[in-house]
């Protein structure tokens, strides 16, 4: 940015920082209620252009990823309006093939590096590969999503052998989350995927899984 | 079987069962003295096991296949005796599997029921292959294969071992991709639950504080534990709300100080207040509980 164009951006910062000051004074003062959030409402905005930039902004500023209900909530305009500029902004983003991708995550949308530039980054980061998942807690795992809520002795039933470390392992990583109890015998606990499951194997939604049925295929063939 | 199995045999002769099953690499692997420069790999029914010869040891290291159960087994069984798996030949199948146990247990591990669970009904299945049908039987009702259960169970189990190598992959393509590393913003939470060590943190300013102040005058009323939680408890209950550090501030003595933190530790074990930080390193408020 310009010398320019920096002071005329702050002006408009500091004059909107001062109108939200003024608001909450005179909400003290008159001893109203304070309103439910402590800025006033940012101005409307109606242009397509700058929608997508602010989208992309507040995605940028997320920790976690970003659905669309948030964004419609913060933009105050229709959730359909969003996803359609969600969609652009990816589109448009995405063809860049930089080292980001904006990716649906989780039922949300995040920015994250390419696969293909790991070994750069993880040197950056001075990162080593977490630790994986054994077989045999990846098996209870893909029983357990395609299956939930599921009980232990389903479990067992499925892969014919007592998975006990892998539950724990799996619920250490809090990629399995209880999911109350089943009205049967003993009223087992029943166990079911997490968030954290949708966002460390990259899946939107469970739906996203393959169908179960597919790996008949797959499997078959001997 | 859920790890692989580091197994060391003593002495140089393998048991007898991996002589059954070894190709000719392992008949070499018998015998670390003889130099070999290759780890051998022998054909037991596991994932191709790796013998290493521990040259100070004398000892052999045999890393068998990792099993992830006896549905695992059964279907690594089925697929190197190439047979089908709608057409199980129970007997031959059966035996293969039986040899696998016994050689885990000449190995010394540990057998997991389940692996002996499957035994049984492989064995149950066997005869039942060998009784004659019952000739008085309804001519038309066609005896169900007793075979079907199993043949089911492995079927659905296949599906989700396939699965768990797709979840494999998918995780594997996670590792790769990093997301932006945390902002300062994002731990900006209005009321953080105060820690125990916050709460010595604050104890401690005080007590600096008061070190600074030579003390002339020496006090001879004490304050009980139990006048002091009385204290506390009026002073919150009051106005609803208490600044802690205000709270230590009152206390005139080390002792009265220790007291007055003791007395915080009570009622909020008691749960008759919360603590509430409105920021990192802000003022801790006392509240009554609701």
């Amino acid at each position: 940015m310009s010398k320019q164009k920096t002071a005329k951006v702050a002006e408009t910062i500091e004059s909107r920082e001062e109108q939200s000051v003024a608001a909450r004074a005179a909400v003290e003062e008159s001893g109203a209620q304070p309103p439910s959030s402590d800025e006033p409402a940012p101005h409307t905005v109606e242009n397509a252009r700058e929608r997508m930039a602010i989208i992309e902004a507040l995605i940028f500023v997320s920790d976690e990823p970003l659905s669309a209900k948030s964004i419609a909530e913060v933009l105050k305009c229709d959730r359909e309006v969003i996803e359609t500029a969600i969609a652009q902004l990816a589109d448009e983003f995405n063809a860049r093939n930089g080292g980001l991708q904006l990716r649906e995550v989780a039922g949300g949308w995040q920015f994250a590096t390419r696969p293909e530039h790991h070994e750069h980054v993880r040197a950056f980061l001075k990162s080593r590969p977490s630790a994986k998942l054994s077989l045999a807690a990846l098996e209870t795992l893909a029983v357990i999503s395609y299956k939930q809520p599921i009980t232990i002795p389903e479990i067992l039933d499925i892969r014919g052998v007592q998975s006990p470390s892998s539950i724990k392992t799996l619920l250490e990583k809090r990629l399995i989350i209880t999911r109350g109890r089943k009205e049967a015998v003993g009223r087992p606990m029943m166990y079911g995927t997490s968030k954290e499951f949708l966002i460390q194997f990259g899946l939107k939604d469970l739906s996203e899984l393959p169908s179960i049925e597919d790996f008949q295929d797959l499997a078959g063939g001997m | 079987m859920e790890d692989t199995k580091d197994i060391t045999i003593g002495g140089v002769t393998a048991p007898a069962p991996i002589e059954s099953t070894a190709t000719e690499g392992g008949r070499d692997a018998r015998g670390p003295s003889e130099k070999q420069t290759v780890a051998p790999t022998i054909n037991v029914a596991g994932a191709s096991p790796e013998i290493f010869p521990d040259l100070d040891t004398d000892d052999l290291k045999i890393v068998l296949g990792e099993f992830e159960g006896p549905l695992d087994l059964l279907l690594h069984l089925i697929r190197q005796e190439q047979v089908s798996i709608y057409d199980i030949p129970v007997a031959r199948i059966s035996d293969a599997y039986l040899k696998y146990l016994q050689l885990m247990q000449e190995l010394d591990i540990a057998v997991a029921g389940d692996f002996l669970v499957m035994a049984a009904t492989l064995i149950e299945l066997k005869t039942r292959m060998l009784l004659p049908r019952d000739p008085f039987a309804a001519a038309e009702t066609e005896e169900t294969d007793p075979r079907l259960d199993l043949v089911n169970q492995l079927l659905e189990y296949q599906k989700y071992k396939a699965a768990a190598q797709m979840l494999w992959s998918r995780a594997t393509v996670e590792r790769a991709i990093f997301k932006r590393a945390e902002l300062e913003t994002d731990k900006n939470n209005p009321e953080v639950v105060v820690g125990v060590f916050d709460l010595l943190r604050v104890f401690n300013e005080i007590l600096a504080r008061h070190k600074e102040e030579v003390l002339l005058e020496i006090e001879r009323e004490e304050i009980s534990m139990a006048e002091m939680l009385e204290r506390l408890r009026n002073m919150v209950m009051s106005a609803g709300e208490l600044n802690l550090r205000a709270f230590f501030e009152r206390a005139r003595s080390r002792r009265e100080l220790v007291l007055a933190f003791l007395s915080v530790l009570e009622l909020v074990r008691t749960t008759e207040v919360r603590l509430f930080q409105e920021q990192t390193f802000g003022e801790i408020i006392a509240r009554v509980a609701s």
